[in-house]
């Protein structure tokens, strides 16, 4: 026991938990219900039924009603604790019901009906992961085609940004060229325009090169990220001009210089901007509702929302196919994360 | 930092990148074989060009397909956006809407008193303005230091350090919409937080349905989903702190709150500029968490600057496409005068640092 | 140059190869129908497609379901660029007016299509002026009314006022379902759903008047101000989820979501909840549709739906008149509404036999049936004229910030008269 309690008090440094320790992890894990519990909330509640969902108190974990199959009946009947008249607790399974009153039968002796007012009957439940959700949606959406196009787009587009915004990153900043100043006050300036304020004008614009409905026009107009090109830049920056320049010497081209000099070198900064690269449109909504309408083209994030309808939105089915969404994305992370958590570290952020 | 003067570069070792760049020179295999024998292809296509240009002119080649997707999706749309803000009617085509000069901007100036929304003829514009405003104001500064806690907090020695990193950065992975989605499941009058209230016996909250509220949870929630960007950049800048200034100021006696102020803030400043930066625009930005969350409400009480432009070209049957426009074009002059702050004191950051 | 085209053109006959060794000599025409689901609707119509196909084996459909959003939004800004599907499932019919495709020339027999379905309806795609176009019809007909919790009534041995009355008023139905909600520890008593359409119909029972006789529009009316006071009150008094009309976050859903929970006793909504009530209160509770409540006005609910209609942009007229003549054959949307429990609009059905055992649905859809006659001119007018577009929404949003305690009444019917004039001046430069 002892040791073991060395162990948990035991920092790094190898001395005794200080204050200000236990107050980091105090926080560490208060932190860690806040910003993993509402996850986990998702997952649990991706297994619940649509009555479920819209009870009141809800419950962390998925129930189901119990049910018996009774001879004489064709359909299994749910069971029911029932509170009867003399105080006892029978558990009963429900025939019918009738405004306030239900008509319910022992299990044992299938011939008496009883009845009883709704009140006094509590349905039994149990904790059932049930797949129903992820089937049913599954079927009801083309997942596996979404989920295709989700990874074409996906990977199309990372591979895409990271080529053409490492080379203007290596131009922005090994390069002294007449308008350089100029192309970067442009670039970072529309950093901060949302697409959602010039939706209709880009919209045209893809319409004209007839690029509508086709996975192109999702990958290619977002592929120049602004973002990816300030964070490689500044990344660039800390790459020594002396090794190109002896490379020059040692007659080496400026695309070799690029390839294999400047690329290697701003590894850990192109795996940054691959995960937000990624992350970005394995997400991304909006933009590509407007460009695909026809369903075989669809990705993830469109399919899932065609869930939503006028009157009604089947939120159990989107639930279930939110939990699939968030898998490939989570196994990309747990790949990457050591950059995100390490390798952050030496992007040179400036 | 390294020096590389003494750098090992030589045409006639092979893999070039390799040699310098790896720390654990790692041997040769198929995969640098093969893009070795992509470099060489490239460079054989490409030496003319850079014979024509010289070397310094090659920056031009290198940025310009970034530059031509950039110009053609976002500076085209930019203009033709210009041209929407002096048309009017519902029609789609620049070229079928009568040109109605600066009316659309008329309309949203017309005002009796610019601070109180209800006098102005676009009164939900205004609200607009003023909400993003005290967003940005408080979103940013509430997550600059919440990030800078939890970064201070991961860059200790402690147990379970990749766990937690991983952790406080999941929710960026998050899409907007899945972010609203779970929330709006805890907090409604029904939700999971009510519960809990009610169990310990308390009454429901109105978490979404007062302003107030509202406000405060909107705020939360791009927190929430967001801090973990902005803490690995701050993380990044704490591991960059060299450890001899912290023993330096031990020996001398400091104690560990002076020597966060003495020392971590300091060094931090220029890190902490582009978190603020970044920040600031995302905050301006706000609005596909919003939507999905309590899409504007309640009344207008969230509805943010994006979301009105958003709204007025795009999702009301009368689609004000001029309307939405200009609101955009005024939006664009108010980010790039931002811009232009903001490089002068990134320039400024970057020149202490 | 050439070589790599003519590499392109090989990939792409490959392609085509290899996606076509399913179908026979001839390539069959693709058709698009861009639809939306509510519940069962899209498997219904998938259906009844597979078994057109099997009969059409040169026509091939595929339905686009997407989000009811971006039908609102999306769609509209598609078919005004040209991009537009070849057909679509649309509830604001009024958008795409001049962008459809006439069926009269193409159809098999125009004249049924006339008989068969309100004139009202087919004019509510006509532009202004057009008095033959046929560019679709409604296939799914909806009428907005109440729902009540009977079984809350019974608890609380209070009579449902609509057993014994033949008129009962907006103001009545508050009070006895308060009176419910009260004797039963029912935590509210009533509420509507968030939208310009739902609150419509009770204005109009309530004496509102709309349309003026010169064509133009006054929002500002008695009627009007005695509903909105009345779903004001709701609020202030606590008898109403204040969630549905301030934070529902622009889903429709919140108002059932109380009634199925057994959380409030009436609820204003219309009949294309009652699949989804047979299904999900199961034995719960016994529920029932009640006849809209009276008021000056009359007792009007609001007609609705949703249209089939033919876009024309399509390269292939023929085949879209083929298809949309065999989903508006009287077989075809019998079963249709059958399997969906959609109220059809087509007026030659005669009895339907819904495909549920649930009761309390069948009785629901009779009465629903019943409410129609009852709907006014206001109310139709409103739903298929051209100008309803701009009044919804405006009515929606401007009552909600009154409820959230942004403006005064007095402040949002002005809003809501400058939103409505706005809207229309901007559609008219």
């Amino acid at each position: 026991m002892n040791t073991i309690a060395q162990y948990l008090t035991r920092t790094k440094g190898n001395k005794r938990l200080s204050l200000t320790d236990v107050i980091t992890y105090m926080y560490l894990t208060l932190g860690t219900i806040v910003m993993f519990g509402p996850v986990i909330w998702l997952v649990l509640s991706s297994f619940k039924t649509t009555q479920q969902l819209v009870r009141f108190p809800p419950t962390i974990l998925p129930y189901r009603q119990e049910s018996v199959t009774v001879e004489g009946y064709d359909t299994p009947l749910d069971l029911y604790n029932v509170t009867m008249e003399d105080g006892t607790v029978r558990q009963l399974a429900q025939v019918r019901r009738v405004g306030i009153e239900a008509q319910m039968i022992d299990p044992a002796n299938p011939e008496e009906i009883i009845r009883v007012n709704i009140n006094q009957r509590q349905p039994i439940e149990s904790v059932v992961f049930s797949l129903d959700n992820y089937i049913t949606g599954v079927e009801q959406f083309n997942f596996w085609q979404y989920l295709w196009n989700s990874i074409v787009v996906t990977a199309l587009a990372t591979i895409l940004t990271l080529i053409v915004n490492s080379m203007a990153a290596f131009a922005l900043s090994k390069y002294q060229f007449r308008g350089r100043n100029a192309i970067f006050l442009v670039t970072i300036s529309t950093l901060m325009i949302p697409l959602s304020v010039i939706l209709i004008p880009v919209f045209l614009v893809v319409t004209e090169i007839g690029w509508n409905n086709n996975l192109i026009g999702v990958i290619v107009p977002g592929a120049a990220t602004p973002t990816g090109v300030f964070l490689l830049r500044q990344y660039m920056l800390t790459i020594p001009d002396e090794l190109l320049d002896s490379a020059r010497i040692d007659g080496a081209s400026e695309w070799r210089i690029y390839l294999q000099i400047i690329l290697p070198l701003a590894r850990p900064a192109l795996a940054v901007l691959a995960i937000f690269s990624i992350m970005w449109r394995w997400n991304d909504f909006l933009w590509p509702l407007i460009v695909l309408r026809r369903s075989e083209l669809f990705t993830l994030q469109v399919g899932l929302n065609s869930f939503q309808g006028e009157l009604q939105t089947q939120w159990n089915l989107i639930l279930a196919m939110t939990v699939l969404t968030l898998l490939p994305i989570t196994a990309v992370f747990a790949f990457l994360q050591k950059y995100i958590t390490t390798g952050i570290a030496t992007t040179g952020m400036k | 930092m390294f020096y590389s003067r003494g750098c090992p570069v030589s045409r006639t070792t092979a893999p070039l990148g390799t040699s310098i760049s790896s720390p654990a020179t790692r041997p040769p295999n198929l995969i640098q074989f093969l893009f070795n024998g992509f470099v060489d292809v490239i460079d054989r296509l490409m030496a003319p060009l850079q014979n024509r240009l010289g070397v310094q002119r090659m920056a031009y080649i290198f940025v310009l397909p970034n530059l031509l997707i950039f110009g053609i999706f976002i500076i085209l749309p930019m203009i033709l956006n210009l041209s929407y803000a002096f048309t009017g009617s519902t029609e789609l085509f620049p070229a079928d809407r009568p040109f109605i000069g600066g009316d659309n901007f008329a309309r949203l100036f017309e005002c009796t008193n610019f601070l109180d929304p209800n006098t102005c003829r676009e009164d939900v514009y205004w609200r607009a303005i003023y909400n993003s405003t005290a967003f940005v104001i408080v979103q940013v500064a509430f997550m600059v230091i919440m990030a800078l806690i939890s970064a201070l907090a991961l860059n200790r020695k402690i147990i379970l350090r990749a766990f937690f990193r991983s952790v406080f950065f999941y929710p960026v992975l998050l899409s907007p919409v899945v972010v609203a989605l779970i929330w709006k499941w805890i907090l409604q009058q029904d939700g999971l937080l009510n519960a809990v209230i009610v169990s310990l016996g308390g009454t429901r909250v109105p978490f979404l349905l007062s302003a107030d509220w509202a406000r405060l949870w909107v705020i939360l929630i791009s927190v929430w989903a967001q801090m973990g960007f902005f803490t690995l950049i701050l993380l990044a800048g704490l591991q960059a702190i060299p450890s001899e200034l912290y023993e330096a100021a031990s020996i001398d006696g400091a104690s560990p709150w002076a020597s966060f102020w003495k020392i971590t803030l300091p060094l931090l400043t220029p890190t902490m500029t582009v978190v603020l930066v970044l920040a600031l625009i995302r905050a301006v930005q706000v609005f596909d968490q919003v939507v999905p969350f309590t899409n504007g409400g309640p009344g207008t009480a969230t509805t943010y600057m994006v979301q009105y432009i958003y709204n007025t070209g795009f999702t009301n049957q009368t689609r004000e496409y001029g309307l939405a426009a200009a609101a955009s074009v005024l939006m664009a002059l108010i980010l790039f005068t931002l811009t232009i702050v903001q490089l002068r004191v990134t320039r400024a950051g970057q020149n202490e640092a | 140059m050439k070589k790599s085209h003519l590499l392109l053109g090989l990939i792409v006959i490959l392609m085509l190869a290899a996606t076509s060794i399913t179908v026979f000599a001839q390539d069959p025409v693709e058709l698009r129908i861009t639809w939306y689901n509510d519940s069962n609707e899209g498997e219904v119509l998938r259906d009844l497609l597979d078994r057109f196909e099997a009969e059409n084996p040169d026509i091939r459909v595929v339905v686009d379901t997407i989000p009811y959003d971006a039908i609102l939004n999306q769609l509209p800004v598609d078919v005004q660029a040209g991009e537009g599907p070849d057909m679509a499932r649309v509830t604001d019919q009024a958008a795409y007016r001049g962008f459809y495709l006439d069926l009269r020339p193409l159809v098999a027999d125009a004249a049924y299509w006339d008989e068969s379905f309100p004139a009202a309806a087919l004019a509510a795609l006509r532009e202004e002026g057009d008095e033959s176009g046929l560019y679709g019809f409604p296939n799914q007909f909806t009428v907005s009314a109440p729902y009540i919790n009977r079984t809350l009534f019974e608890q609380a041995g209070i009579e449902v006022p609509s057993d014994s009355m033949d008129a009962v008023s907006w103001e009545e139905w508050t009070e006895a379902a308060a009176s419910v909600a009260q004797a039963t520890g029912t935590p509210y008593a009533i509420t509507m759903d968030r939208s310009g359409h739902r609150f419509a119909g009770p204005m109009f029972s309530q004496g509102a008047t709309l349309f003026n006789e010169d064509g133009t529009l006054t929002i500002d009316s008695e009627g009007f101000r005695s509903m909105a006071q009345i779903l004001v009150d709701w609020h202030t008094r606590g008898l109403t989820p204040v969630e549905v009309w301030v934070g529902s976050g622009g889903t429709y859903s919140a108002g059932a979501d109380f009634f199925i929970n057994g959380q409030v006793v009436m609820y204003m909504s219309g009949s294309w909840q009652v699949g989804r009530f047979a299904n999900d209160i199961g034995d719960a509770f016994d529920w029932a549709v009640v006849p809209n409540p009276t008021g000056p006005g009359g007792s009007t609910g609001m007609p609705g739906g949703t249209f089939m209609v033919a876009f024309g942009d399509t390269e292939h007229p023929a085949e879209v008149a083929r298809v949309m003549d065999y989903l508006a054959s009287a077989d075809v949307l019998r079963e249709f509404s059958e399997r969906s429990l959609f109220i059809p609009a087509h007026l030659g059905l005669g009895e339907l036999n819904f495909a549920t055992e649930n009761a309390l649905a069948e009785a629901a859809l009779v009465t629903f049936a019943s409410e129609v006659p009852k709907l006014t001119d206001q109310a139709y007018q409103l739903q298929y004229g051209g100008q309803g577009f701009a009044i919804n929404n405006p009515i929606r949003d401007r009552l909600t910030q009154v409820i959230a305690g942004e403006l005064s009444l007095d402040d949002a019917v002005a809003r809501i008269q400058q939103d409505i004039d706005d809207a229309l001046a901007t559609a008219g430069q």
